[in-house]
């Protein structure tokens, strides 16, 4: 069987699936519709969690940041999985004690104004936007990628399958289809790690392949791998704080990711879904070890990666070049412009003149052969041809597209047909499970923030179960022409997310549960300092041009100062400012103690009380 | 039916008011570990911890790509156990006051 027919086989089997999971979990009510009706066991809770949590992003492109980066790349290793600890510690457990459905509900309920729950309703709406349509646009590279279909094509059939499970079932079919994508998801990230970590390590395990010596060469991986680096001009794999990434912004870019990962509202979300408070503290647990999986295997396959690319193409012949290259010099994904001799030059750093390996990026595929066939011309003597390496270096252009290293690991370890197979289900199962989370969160906002809670109070149980559904078959459709129409600053955006999550959203709850004193006024003036510094800094670094002024501060780091100026600005105005209300006090009381026998009862129950 | 603080039984406020100091006291510990593994050892001291190994693996670069997120799992897993547990002491630190009324 071909490639081809694996995956379609694949693909169909796994799509089938969800459908069938999202027809026996559909539901009836409000509560079954956001929350799954708040009875999702803590385990399946956490794989659900993992699975919206890794999107298209981390199963594609992750690996492929870290190998370029090296050291660096921990960063994001390290934010994305550290700010499960602030969530499970700081977070989790109170928002479950709360008990309502969603983030702007409890700044709303916390802060007692409607003012405040707008501006959470709309920050809500626009981090879930704006990563929602990176999601739709991934499903349709896979499709485009390994079916060898239009982009476009690929991007209907995901809007399609979504659009299904998620206005059938809501929080509880989209829950149970992302327990069976995590499976889907996670097999096809681990089988390709484990063949390739024995074939070069000799151990099945990768993340103890990746601190093993190569089988017979003697030397440490990385230490080879560091070697190497040195002989083709690149930076040090393993040292820390080369070039762009010194100490500071590492520092600031890992913070800034830890607090976001706590203050973004589709993984806050999640921890209303099940029973109770001991349950939304395994649940945390879970979802953080389900991640780890992939976590702790993605810098093993990028460094993996970074091996057999260095090793296996630099001063090769045509000839000498292995299959998957050229199957992927077809995508794009990889171009090379040779200087003369016939021998692929991989090199960087102060020896990156000689570089001859660049990718297609956004060029278009006329460009691409235009520059191609002057640059043959000029390799043939021809006074008309052009050496084609200037124009893309200038690009930017340099090196092999970062999402070569997950796709075409397997085809690099020379796996079977079906594991690459199984790859591609499993980037459309990361991108599908991250999109329909994120829609319901629009969904709820909208229809439950917005609608139920400010516009129409008195809307009866079936209404507002229609509104939900209705907003969320328009989110699905508006995120599926995001994805064919991408609007240019959307990749952008979306690592920016965090940044404005972490200024906005992330101190306002902390304070909200662990400070009585904390007025509204206060909160509403941090909470606009915070996201208002860091989506100017951000704007005026990328399209201003400013230089990194806050103390030479990237944008990529700089939510760790806006939620730094967030926290002064409301604390340094409390004292200002009235104390809460009584009400208020004792909606803090209770939700800080743990539900179950005991007076305590009585105020849970009017806790929970819609 | 609420009861706002003051009007309730002081034993059980006192009671609550114990259960909190201990749920904050577990929690800054676990926090100060997060910070200097994940921040502390992983970025902050990377440089310096990269002269020795673990294995293969330099050991701040393994902090930075392995060892914290080994903790954060680790950690999280502390957090749950002992506050599940100290959900469950509280609970019966006032069904004993609950008792203790009834005779």
């Amino acid at each position: 069987m071909s490639v081809q027919a694996w995956t379609f086989l694949f693909v169909g089997a796994t799509f089938s699936l969800y459908l069938v999971i999202a027809w026996l979990s559909r539901v009836s009510d409000t509560k079954g519709f956001y929350v799954a009706g708040q009875g999702i066991p803590a385990a399946a809770n956490g794989m659900a969690t993992a699975a919206d949590w890794m999107s298209a992003a981390s199963f594609i492109s992750m690996a492929g940041i870290i190998s370029t980066l090296g050291y660096a790349g921990g960063m994001y290793l390290m934010g994305w999985t550290g700010g499960y600890v602030l969530l499970a510690l700081l977070l989790a457990p109170y928002l479950r004690k709360f008990g309502h459905y969603t983030v702007p509900d409890f700044i709303g309920d916390r802060y007692r104004s409607n003012a405040a729950r707008i501006v959470a309703v709309v920050c809500a709406i626009f981090v879930s936007f704006t990563y929602v349509a990176g999601q739709m646009r991934g499903v349709g590279i896979v499709f485009s990628r390994f079916l060898e279909v239009d982009v476009n094509i690929g991007v209907y059939v995901g809007v399609a399958i979504v659009f299904v499970y998620a206005t059938l079932g809501g929080m509880k079919g989209i829950t149970w289809t992302q327990v069976a994508q995590y499976w889907v998801l996670i097999t096809a990230f681990l089988t390709p790690a484990i063949a390739i970590s024995l074939q070069l390590t000799g151990t099945p395990i990768p993340q103890i392949g990746l601190g093993s010596e190569l089988v017979g060469e003697g030397t440490a991986l990385l230490e080879k791998l560091n070697q190497i680096h040195a002989d083709l001009g690149f930076a040090s794999y393993t040292e820390p704080f080369i070039g762009n990434w010194d100490k500071l912004n590492v520092f600031a870019v890992t913070l800034a990711l830890m607090a976001g990962t706590a203050g973004l509202p589709h993984v806050i979300v999640r921890f209303y879904t099940v029973k109770n408070v001991a349950a939304a503290r395994w649940s945390a647990f879970w979802a953080l070890l389900f991640i780890a999986l992939l976590y702790l295997t993605a810098p093993a396959i990028g460094a993996f990666a970074r091996y057999a690319m260095l090793d296996g193409l630099h001063g090769k012949t045509e000839q000498e070049l292995p299959g998957w290259f050229h199957s992927w010099e077809q995508t794009g994904l990889l171009l090379w412009m040779d200087d003369g001799d016939g021998r692929l030059s991989y090199t960087g750093g102060d020896r990156i003149d000689e570089n001859e390996l660049f990718r297609s990026g956004n060029l278009g595929a006329a460009r691409i052969a235009e520059l191609k066939t002057d640059h043959q011309k000029w390799l043939d003597g021809n006074p008309d041809g052009r050496d084609g390496r200037p124009a893309l270096r200038q690009a930017g252009l340099v090196g092999p597209d970062r999402d070569i290293i997950v796709l075409a690991t397997p085809e690099m370890a020379d796996l079977a047909r079906w594991i690459i197979a199984l790859v591609a289900a499993g980037g459309l199962a990361a991108a599908l499970s991250t999109a329909s989370g994120l829609l319901l969160v629009i969904s709820s906002s909208v229809a439950h923030d917005l609608y139920y809670r400010i516009i129409n109070p008195a809307a009866t149980e079936s209404q507002r179960l229609l509104v939900g559904r209705t907003v969320i078959g328009f989110a699905v459709v508006i995120a599926g022409i995001l994805g064919i129409y991408p609007p240019g600053f959307v990749s952008q955006v979306v690592a920016f997310a965090f940044g404005l999550a972490a200024a906005s959203f992330f101190p306002a709850i902390v304070l909200g549960i662990f400070s009585k004193r904390v007025g509204t006024y206060p909160a509403m003036f941090g909470m606009i300092a915070g996201i208002g510094f860091t989506g100017t800094y951000i704007l005026g670094s990328v399209y201003g041009g400013w230089s990194s002024w806050a103390f030479g501060i990237g944008p990529q780091g700089i939510g760790a100062v806006g939620m730094a100026l967030n926290f002064i600005v409301t604390l340094g105005l409390t004292p200002f400012f009235p104390a809460p209300d009584k009400s208020v006090q004792e909606l803090i009381l209770s939700i800080r103690e743990p539900e179950g026998a005991g007076p305590g009862l009585d105020i849970d129950h009017s806790a929970e009380a819609d | 039916m609420t009861h706002s603080p003051d009007e309730r039984d002081p034993r059980v406020a006192a009671a609550i008011g114990r259960y909190w100091k201990k749920n904050v006291t577990i929690m800054a510990i676990l926090l100060f570990v997060w910070a200097a593994v994940g921040l502390g050892a992983g970025v902050l001291f990377a440089d310096s911890l990269n002269a020795y190994y673990i294995g293969g693996y330099p050991l701040g670069f393994w902090f930075a790509q392995q060892g914290s997120i080994i903790t954060f799992v680790i950690l999280i897993l502390i957090y749950a156990l002992t506050l599940n547990r100290l959900d469950k002491e509280h609970h019966r630190d006032l069904a004993r006051l609950n008792e203790e009324d009834a005779t």
